[in-house]
């Protein structure tokens, strides 16, 4: 099957809500398992990694939840489809450029997704939109519990789970969310928040997982240890920081509206200007412009707006998104004109922003929806 | 201070992290710093370099310069120099002693203390109660108690069908 023909549409995927969603924009749980008997994907030779595959992937896709599951090696996926899936956090990179011999399985919901052969034999992981990381924890624990009869893990009473790195040794968790954090980066405050969160123990990563660019002022915050402690006291660690991380933002944000409007309103302003005008722009400035938009609409200056259509054109404007709609092979410069034109179409239904914001506008407190 | 990575120019950015109790310390020159990404504070995280960096010396030391190499899947310690990642689950035994370091700067704790798969967490527990019954059965059989030496002895081949009991009971029950 296609994959985007079996993924959901991104008009549909930005529309899926969940509890603090206007900062945290989703939630995840990773778990790495190997299995007893065999080397390491890194260290494996392609003969045994495609044996690897062969066991492993009937046994994911026997799964309750992975029933009506996309299954795939991952040499069935063509280069465009496979950064279509990172661009949709659905895979890793570095699972991107691998071929026969690495699968992945992705049920019908885009909540659970497993990447065969990445760095470890599974990598198993539960995506939910909005702050969930608990809700996330207990299906990814749940779909493990049930995967133990299926296959024999490399499981150590000391060591506990058997990682290829030694980093992720232990319960094998790395719990995360994306967030979107752009009072704190426009307050300056963001660097202090990154200090503090690492010297909790915790990373602040991109966009993308490991270094990359917080493009659009969307970062992610997880664990770095996995070994000492168990999966719960992690995962209760994360909600704490998550929880004071929304509070600054939102902080943030008050701050600004009461200290500094005019550049608050001066940057919501020049991206929309940018955005519903431009006749070229690049990926990274698309991300950066719509970002300050998706906080115009929390901010409520976009009163008949709806922040869903920005999500939806995260996603879409992304590189492989674009050239997936169209057939023939674009060059970088064809793909910022097609973006243009499609943000100006999309945001023809938006108004230019209303500052200070309709008093009637004035953005509902969503958290705990 | 020379810079820990090329160990040629001078260090100049240093860098320390606290994570709970414990401190980690790197001094890297200008260059070095920015190859690793550390001036950007998003894409950085001392744990990776650690990983890269003291990694393999750690191990080289601790096997005393000879060149360990795991007995199942030949994976060597040049290879985790080069790699950072293991060959196989047993190489967590073969390079146990110099990966035991590694750990503690890494992680909370060197022990796993979260979720064990079931099959194991049960395997553990029969074999936890299998071992307090013969402690039992000893005890009854030091004590001349044979009744009581013959049930714990029936108990314990309930439970391990494989064993048949301690030899000392049949010479109790003769």
């Amino acid at each position: 099957m296609n994959i985007d023909e079996f993924l959901i549409s991104p008009a549909e995927s930005a529309r899926r809500r969940g509890p603090h969603d206007r900062i945290v924009m989703s939630s995840r749980v990773r778990l790495a398992r190997n299995l007893r008997n065999s080397p390491f994907p890194g260290w494996a030779k392609k003969p045994q990694r495609v044996a690897i595959l062969e066991s492993v992937r009937p046994a994911v896709a026997s799964l309750p939840e992975m029933s009506d599951a996309f299954a795939e090696s991952m040499d069935n996926l063509t280069p465009l489809d496979k950064q279509i899936l990172v661009e949709r956090h659905l895979i890793s990179r570095e699972h991107a450029a691998k071929n026969a011999g690495s699968g992945l399985v992705l049920n019908r919901e885009e909540s659970l997704c497993v990447m065969i052969n990445e760095e470890d034999h599974l990598r198993m992981q539960a995506l939910r939109p909005g702050l969930q990381i608990r809700q996330a924890w207990e299906a990814v624990d749940a779909a493990d519990t049930e995967l133990e009869s299926k296959l024999e893990y490399a499981f150590n009473a000391d060591l506990g789970y058997l990682t290829a790195c030694p980093t992720n040794l232990g319960t094998g968790i790395r719990v995360s969310a994306m967030l979107h954090l752009p009072g704190l980066v426009l307050a300056e405050l963001i660097n202090n928040i990154i200090q503090s969160v690492n010297k909790l123990g915790l990373a602040v990563r991109g966009l993308y997982g490991e270094g990359t660019e917080a493009l659009g002022n969307v970062f992610q915050v997880s664990n770095q240890m996995t070994l000492g402690e168990p999966e719960a006291l992690i995962v209760e660690r994360l909600e704490k920081v998550l929880a004071q991380i929304i509070e600054s933002e939102e902080n943030a944000r008050g701050t600004l509206l009461e200290k500094k409007a005019k550049m608050v309103y001066n940057n919501i302003g020049r991206a929309y200007g940018t955005l519903a005008n431009a006749h070229s722009i690049s990926s990274k400035e698309t991300m950066n412009h719509l970002s300050s938009m998706r906080l115009g609409m929390d901010l409520g200056l976009f009163p008949d707006g709806d922040r869903a259509l920005i999500d939806e054109l995260f996603i879409r404007t992304q590189p492989a998104h674009l050239q997936k709609q169209f057939s023939e092979k674009l060059s970088a410069e064809e793909r910022d004109i097609l973006r243009a034109d499609m943000l100006r179409e999309n945001l023809r239904p938006v108004s230019r922003p209303v500052t200070p914001p309709p008093a009637s506008a004035a953005p509902a407190d969503e958290s705990g929806n | 201070m020379k810079c820990s990575i090329c160990k040629q120019k001078d260090a100049t950015v240093h860098l320390t992290q606290i994570a709970g109790d414990k401190m980690q310390k790197v001094d890297l020159c200008e260059d070095c710093a920015n190859k690793k990404g550390v001036n950007d504070p998003a894409g950085f995280s001392l744990a990776d370099l650690l990983l890269g960096l003291g990694a393999a010396q750690e191990m080289e030391q601790a096997s005393g310069g000879t060149e360990l190499q795991c007995p199942r899947c030949h994976f060597t310690q040049a290879d985790f120099k080069k790699t950072g990642r293991l060959g196989c689950p047993e190489c967590y035994h073969t390079f146990a002693e110099g990966l035991e370091g590694l750990l503690k700067t890494m992680h909370k704790g060197t022990r796993h203390v979260g979720k064990v798969p079931q099959g194991l967490r049960q395997g553990r527990d029969l074999a936890e109660r299998i071992k307090g019954l013969k402690q039992k059965l000893d005890a009854a059989i030091a004590g001349e108690d044979f009744e009581q030496a013959a049930l714990l002895r029936d108990e314990i081949r309930q439970l391990n069908p494989t064993n048949p009991g301690a030899a000392p009971v049949r010479q109790g029950d003769a």
